[in-house]
């Protein structure tokens, strides 16, 4: 069913904005999808709908904006319930493992990521790639917890943690490659080698991912805008 | 291990702990508090129930270990559904975790940049701390509690740190009255209820706390 008044205001290279469209192509809901450039000054609809933190996604349904991937993608997954594709479980047990999961991404291996890109020396460096590696090695066991033999995080279909790691391979690959190293390696976690394949050739998934040089390349821009934002001023 | 179906792995200067207790308290469930020493040596159970963060509060609900502040107080509410502690309709319980995860991204941070510092406190640092209260007052605005007319979620996230601004107050020589005036009365309001008043600490003996950690730590 098309849905006129859901809006999503992102870039095409945020992970945080691909965890929302992955969402909302899983619940078959139509949406407008306003672009943001991240390279350029913040537009006022960014500047007056996120007031607090400023930042991408911004989740639009009825003229309500809504903030932060992760609890957008819980909004998503109340108002549009469809039993075929619910992102968090149901039991309140797996739920508290999922959103565990979840913010682990967020909280421990997605920093841990981006010291890897904006770290300012080699030992800075090497240290956030030990932290990574280690990262990956984790969550390949939290994937064995939590698919209890299935393809995804999820079970049979992909969910709440699917989506919150799935959505950083891009950057993964982008980022592994300038590293020269697989980050997420066939010796030291098997599992999640395989999850990435299944995950990334989902339905609701494939033409949200977008295409790895496309992704390099905008990266180098990036990364050049952020290191001048950090960079001490005289 | 404990016969208890609920038990909390528990610090008493604990905010993250406090949460939980006050939401069983709210929901009026009967638990055991277990102290850990995190000074003298966390015990086997806190180390093998949370490996990743090895840190309180740790809910086991029969044996079954939850980490995780916010998340535990998700799960209680989800478990036993009576009183709610989350409003009914989608966009404000999107609004009530909005709130929930800024609180746990900056005010614990932000009251250490206080009361971690060395001589004196930064006027950066207290000049943050006062702009991140002032944006949670913006959100209470006029109502009671953050989500309106009942004690809920927000207000279960935020009050226990506010057993830290005392100490705070008397660190940095500012006080969290004259600066948000309305969130002062929205704190005094809180802790007239028996769920938090039973569970929250005395701003003084939190403020002694404060001050043999800074001398542990080597600051004062």
């Amino acid at each position: 069913m098309a849905e006129s008044n859901v809006k999503v205001l992102g870039t095409w290279a945020s992970p945080f904005v691909m965890r929302v469209k992955i969402a909302l192509h899983l619940k078959s809901v139509r949406y407008e999808d306003v672009e943001e450039d991240l390279l350029a000054p913040k537009s006022e609809l960014l500047l007056k709908s996120n007031p607090v933190y400023k930042k991408i996604p911004v989740f639009f349904h009825a003229h309500n904006p809504i903030c932060e991937s992760l609890i957008i993608l819980q909004y998503i997954d109340e108002v549009w319930t469809t039993s075929a594709s619910t992102i968090l479980p149901s039991d309140p047990y797996e739920r508290s493992q999922s959103r565990f999961w979840a913010a682990y991404v967020d909280d421990k291996f997605f920093p841990a990521l981006r010291r890897l890109v904006i770290g300012a020396t080699e030992e800075d460096k090497k240290a956030a790639l030990a932290e990574v590696v280690e990262g990956t090695v984790v969550l390949e066991g939290a994937f064995g917890e939590l698919s209890k033999g299935k393809a995804f995080f999820g079970g049979d279909n992909i969910g709440f943690v699917d989506i919150a790691l799935g959505s950083l391979l891009g950057w993964i690959e982008v980022i592994g490659k300038q590293c020269e190293t697989k980050l997420v390696s066939e010796a030291k976690t098997p599992r999640l080698v395989q999850w990435a394949d299944c995950f990334s050739a989902h339905e609701a998934v494939k033409d949200v991912l977008p295409d790895v040089d496309k992704l390099a390349d905008f990266g180098l821009k990036l990364r050049a805008k952020i290191l001048k934002a950090l960079a001490p001023t005289n | 291990m404990s016969k208890a179906k609920l038990v909390i792995l528990d610090c008493w200067v604990s905010p993250f702990c406090m949460r939980v207790k006050i939401a069983l308290n709210e929901k009026g469930l009967e638990y055991e508090a277990q102290a850990e020493d995190l000074f003298g040596g966390k015990s086997e159970l806190l180390l093998s129930s949370n490996p990743i963060y090895k840190k309180v509060p740790v809910f086991l609900h029969d044996g079954k270990p939850l980490c995780e502040s916010i998340i535990i107080v998700n799960y209680i509410d989800e478990t036993w559904s009576s009183p709610p502690l989350l409003p009914p309709c989608s966009y404000g319980r999107a609004q009530a975790r909005f709130w929930a995860d800024f609180i746990d991204k900056k005010v614990f941070d932000a009251c250490g940049n206080i009361w971690r510092s060395k001589g004196e406190v930064p006027v950066e640092a207290k000049k943050e701390f006062i702009e991140i209260l002032k944006q949670l007052e913006e959100a209470l605005g006029d109502k009671d509690y953050f989500i309106g007319t009942t004690f809920g979620f927000v207000d279960i996230i935020l009050i226990p740190l506010t057993s830290w601004f005392f100490a705070l107050e008397k660190i940095g020589g500012f006080t969290v009255e004259a600066e948000c005036p309305k969130l002062s009365n929205w704190m005094k309001r809180c802790l007239q209820r028996e769920s938090v008043a039973k569970v929250v600490p005395p701003p003084e003996k939190v403020y002694e706390f404060v001050l043999m950690f800074r001398k542990m730590q080597g600051i004062d």
